[in-house]
């Protein structure tokens, strides 16, 4: 294997003994990015002098036997939401040309303080709406396992890349599924953490009752490590929450024995690819055999999440893009008194979802819909979380496909927004409720598409979806396999 | 709705998002379906409590840093058009 393949805590084996350099390492990813991200599409901006300066300073480190941390050296990339200072961000929105962020994002700092060195931001869906990184302003971002297919979305950015083994992690965000879902298409691991967990400060909001950032990696301990060091509370964000976090590591035990497992037999409806039931039934199967306990569980409101999400997220959406209106940063158009500016400088900024959304927000939100729509959206979220909670309170974990079929072709979506919609209803109760989810591959379609199985647990207890998730890779070998690019 | 929203459309835009935005809408009357008579809207995933911090700025002046990403400056100050008629 070259090191492009490895996972992140053989890497730091590896630069810990010495035995690679962490210039060597960011050399050589560097090299891949040039390689393969003309056919790939993952990034939006690579930044080859500053990494190599920080891969430099991290062989410092270990040449000095820093063992702080295990993320010395290590080679990822950020979703281009996550601010990172005089690193351009831009959403993947024309709007935000050209903007270059004062101060690094709480996630990116803890990831920067722990020596990971930074190769640049990844493509996403414009504001990260989008289940297909097709809404990106910018670029087309392709699936790693067949390059006529998309990635996912909206972190598909950094889902491919780390399945092209262009970054060896990655941070995404998850509001509906955004890291999930992409995790799923390009068969790695992504956790969604418990709302609250991990600071959003710095992160550019699209819907702030949902938005959470998290670790895209290639195996679950990866994610273990990757989680332990942007977790925790932070003054910055009034929403994270101040509640310890536990050693992640300690969760890696490969034992679920006992431990319940509820199955939502709503998550297996009609609309279900075959071959995703099958390969996620196998994994339930092998839980089994490892001595969990499975029941069937019943989420019996499901079916109203995506509108009770969509009426959310649009409504929050639009009011946090409001702030977009060609003043502080990003393009003016020139039209001349101020209220022209603004409409004319948002039609021109924005792209057609995001257009879409701040529409259907400004609407539900406005005088006559608003308890229509808006008020009655948040009670029905009440109720999804009611469920979620009621079947969490006799079952240790839920376990489901990520998602209804595996990654679609380019194109074959893009056109129906309200179809795209429903491909997120296996994901998005889990962020109306604020709970914490993880997707890990568990098989391939016949066409070698990657299939993903998700896990979903109580507040703050991140921790046994690992215990899970890692019990379930010792016994299948899907998180080693590796696409093998059609260049 | 585009101009509350501040969007300039097009009349092509107009056109096609009325027809997009009347079937989500459509898809969205579901949630009639469901009795939430008693049913508390929730606005935020986890309790939300009031944070409260002494009074005094942490942040360094980043004057340049910000207006660099400005798209008219004038000096130390942000150029904007005539928002007082």
């Amino acid at each position: 294997m070259t090191v492009h393949d490895l996972t992140l805590h053989e890497l730091h084996e590896r630069l810990r003994a010495r035995e690679l350099s962490a210039v060597e390492l960011a050399e050589a990813l560097f090299d891949r990015i040039e390689a393969t991200d003309g056919a790939i599409g993952a990034y939006l901006a690579v930044c080859r002098e500053q990494g190599m300066e920080e891969a430099r300073r991290a062989d410092e480190r270990l040449a000095a036997g820093d063992a702080s941390s295990k993320l010395l050296g290590i080679p990822v990339a950020f979703k281009d939401v996550l601010l990172t200072e005089g690193l351009p961000t831009t959403c993947a929105s024309k709007i935000l040309q050209g903007f270059t962020p004062p101060y690094d994002g709480t996630a990116v700092r803890r990831l920067r303080e722990a020596g990971a060195v930074v190769l640049g931001k990844t493509n996403m869906d414009e504001f990260a709406m989008g289940s297909s990184t097709e809404n990106s302003g910018y670029a087309v971002t392709r699936n790693p396992w067949n390059l006529g297919h998309v990635p996912g979305g909206s972190s598909g950015g950094s889902a491919a890349a780390v399945a092209a083994g262009q970054c060896v992690a990655a941070l995404g965000t998850d509001t509906g599924g955004s890291i999930r879902q992409p995790a799923s298409f390009c068969g790695i691991v992504g956790l969604k953490p418990t709302y609250g967990r991990v600071s959003r400060y710095g992160v550019v909001a699209y819907a702030s009752s949902l938005d959470q950032v998290g670790p895209m990696t290639r195996d679950v301990t990866d994610c273990a490590l990757v989680l332990q060091a942007i977790a925790g509370h932070d003054p910055a964000d009034s929403t994270s929450v101040d509640v310890p976090v536990p050693d992640y590591g300690a969760a890696l035990t490969g034992d679920v024995k006992g431990l319940k497992i509820g199955v939502p037999k709503e998550y297996f409806a009609a609309g279900l690819q075959p071959e995703v039931e099958q390969a996620v039934r196998e994994g339930i199967a092998e839980l089994e055999k490892a001595g969990a306990v499975v029941t069937e569980v019943s989420l019996p409101r499901n079916d109203y999440a995506v509108a009770a999400y969509y009426v959310i997220a649009a409504a929050e959406a639009s009011s946090n893009l409001a702030r977009y209106d060609g003043m502080r940063y990003g393009p003016r158009a020139q039209a001349g008194d101020l209220t022209s500016t603004y409409m004319k400088s948002r039609a021109q900024g924005f792209g057609h979802e995001v257009k879409r959304r701040i529409m259907l927000g400004t609407y539900v939100l406005s005088a006559g819909y608003y308890d229509a729509y808006y008020l009655k959206a948040q009670r029905v979220r009440a109720l999804l979380k009611q469920d979620m909670e009621s079947v969490l309170t006799d079952c240790d974990a839920i376990v489901a496909p990520t998602c209804p079929t595996t990654a679609f072709k380019l194109e074959e979506m893009i056109h129906d927004p309200l179809q795209m919609y429903l491909s997120d209803i296996l994901t998005i109760s889990v962020n109306l409720a604020g709970l914490p989810a993880l997707s890990v591959p568990c098989g391939f379609d016949r066409t070698g598409l990657p299939i993903g199985m998700q896990i979903i647990g109580k507040h703050f207890d991140e921790a046994t979806l690992l215990q899970v998730g890692y019990a379930y890779e010792q016994t299948t070998d899907w998180h080693t396999r590796r696409p093998v690019l059609q260049l | 709705m585009a101009t509350l929203a501040r969007l300039d459309l097009t009349p092509d835009e107009q056109e096609r998002l009325t027809g997009q935005l009347d079937r989500i809408l459509d898809y969205m009357d579901k949630l009639n379906e469901l009795d939430t008579e008693n049913v508390e809207p929730m606005s935020h995933a986890v309790n939300v409590v009031n944070v409260l911090r002494p009074d005094r700025a942490v942040n360094q002046p980043r004057t340049e840093d910000l207006l660099r990403n400005a798209p008219a400056r004038d000096d130390d100050f942000l150029s904007v058009p005539k928002i007082i008629e």
